[in-house]
């Protein structure tokens, strides 16, 4: 028996920022989500303000779908005016600001992902330490939760309504991806677009709040045959958010892939296989 | 059999320190074996709460490699090579080296409101279908270890014991306001007086969970939700105000 040196807090814990006796890397969990929604939110951030190659006919990239305006002339690439609900941009839009659809409802994303449940832990954790790992002390700030400015958050099921509607746009622009010039067919990109449509739905579907409105709420299941019906919903939409997190970083990564694919074959780079 | 060496803290509220013991192990064995070794063969002193040795009864919680776990769940060979730390709980007063006064959680469960049925039907029975109890069984796995209030970090580090009552009693309130029999409104006293809101949702208390609840996913969140319903939804509120309806 020999004894180790002796530290001065209670039960061998130190409040001090990152301490803990964890063994394992526990840092690893926090770094890895860090980088990946810097990676991620970074390249569509960057994508956003460009503006550029979101159109390769009959493809459109989730960047600027559905565009609200679209640019008349100056971005290579640029999604047609004639698939833009509203035309081109608008003589007063500010000229500091590119032409960029992706400015309009392709922002309800970021809300809805932003207030998301699962990103909630994600960003917590990795970059406002709070906390920095399970059993890992955090930074010694005053700690206020979810109570003060964060109250905000409880607004998620506002975002998820704007999600529903942004999912419904990106199926119709899936179905448009099947018709070239009015032309039946298919390729690669509307099977990238497609299968973007599904991991997004199942993202959306197996949201905390929307598990909530469409049935959670119910402490009767049985009572009557809304509520019946109502349960059976409720247990397809649990499935789905036992793997929330999956499929958060699912169609994070297709969103980004399906950008890129759009605007690769747009820019010429590559030569998308199709039936036309 | 091979030895290996177990940090161990002795001491008390006052203070105290690391001691290291070595002893042999062998297949099979948890961590409460090797304290049970210690004890027998270096230091009958050293205090340890255990009682079933089967995972049931949530006696023997304490931090092993800085982990909140069961040490009657923990083999050894689950653990990493070389020597092995335990501490007491992190959360809760220390009594005595690995042993915590966890008489807090129990005040907290006082402060819970019972379950309130609803009337009897005609015939004097209480009826549930099981589609309408199978979330709250979920809830009745726990044995309450309180592995989950110690990783909590709004009890661990922020020591918000008097505004935020714990993932475990969030469950229990869980468990009671989705009850298919309860009649007691207890949404205000979940966002007013057992701090919903402190929670931000990070999870550990799902991870450290012997019974794997989902105490973030089903308990937490939903109770979370049910606040909105009734104090940040403005839509939800228009309904009920204005429309009259629940």
């Amino acid at each position: 028996m020999t004894t180790a040196t002796a530290p001065r807090a209670i039960g061998g814990h130190k409040d001090s920022f990152g301490a803990t006796t964890r063994s394992d890397r526990w840092w690893q969990g926090g770094a890895l989500t860090a980088a990946g929604l810097i990676f991620f939110f970074g390249y569509l951030t960057v994508r956003a303000f460009q503006g550029t190659w979101l159109w390769a006919n009959p493809y459109i990239s989730p960047t600027g779908a559905p565009p609200l305006f679209t640019p008349a002339s100056g971005y290579a690439g640029a999604i047609p005016v004639s698939h833009a609900w509203l035309g081109a941009f608008p003589a007063w839009w500010p000229r500091f600001l590119p032409q960029s659809p992706a400015f309009f409802f392709p922002g309800l994303a970021i809300a809805f992902r932003f207030t998301c449940y699962y990103y909630r832990k994600a960003y917590y954790r990795a970059f406002a330490a709070s906390p920095p790992a399970c059993a890992v002390a955090g930074p010694r700030l005053k700690y206020r939760g979810e109570t003060a400015l964060l109250l905000f958050q409880n607004l998620h099921r506002y975002a998820l309504y704007g999600a529903l509607f942004l999912l419904v746009c990106l199926w119709y622009e899936a179905f448009s991806a099947f018709f070239k010039n009015g032309q039946f067919g298919m390729g690669v990109g509307t099977l990238v677009m497609v299968l973007n449509a599904a991991l997004l739905s199942g993202y959306t579907f197996g949201c905390h709040s929307w598990r909530h409105l469409i049935g959670g709420r119910k402490d009767c299941f049985s009572c009557d045959a809304g509520s019946k019906r109502a349960h059976g919903i409720w247990k397809k939409s649990t499935w789905l958010n036992s793997r929330h997190m999956l499929l958060a970083w699912l169609s994070l990564f297709w969103v980004a892939f399906t950008d890129f694919y759009v605007m690769m074959v747009s820019r010429g780079v590559i030569t998308d296989l199709n039936t036309w | 059999m091979a030895q290996r060496t177990f940090k161990i803290w002795r001491g008390d509220s006052e203070g105290g320190e690391f001691v290291d013991y070595t002893v042999e192990v062998g297949p099979g064995m948890v961590v409460l074996d090797a304290i049970h070794r210690i004890q027998a063969e270096h230091s009958s002193e050293l205090a340890c709460r255990w009682n079933c040795k089967a995972g049931k009864c949530g006696s023997c919680s304490m931090e092993i490699n800085g982990k909140p776990r069961l040490s009657c769940m923990t083999r050894l060979n689950s653990l990493p090579e070389g020597t092995v730390t335990i501490q007491p709980l992190k959360a809760f007063p220390l009594v005595k080296d690995l042993v915590t006064d966890v008489s807090w959680n129990f005040e907290q469960n006082k402060r819970i409101a019972p379950l309130k049925p609803k009337a009897r039907d005609a015939d004097g029975n209480h009826r549930m279908m099981q589609e309408d109890v199978d979330r709250v069984q979920e809830f009745r796995k726990c044995i309450e270890c309180f592995l989950c209030q110690d990783v909590c970090h709004v009890l661990r580090d922020h020591k918000k014991h008097e505004k935020f009552v714990g993932p475990r009693f969030m469950v229990r309130l869980a468990q009671l306001e989705m009850h298919p029999l309860d009649t007691d409104d207890r949404i205000e006293k979940i966002r007013k007086e057992f701090g919903s809101g402190w929670c931000n949702i990070t999870r550990c208390c799902t991870e450290v969970c012997p019974e794997h609840i989902g105490i973030t996913d089903n308990a937490i969140i939903p109770l979370k939700e049910r606040v909105v319903d009734r104090y940040y939804d403005p839509v939800a509120w228009f309904i009920r105000k204005v429309l009259g309806r629940k």
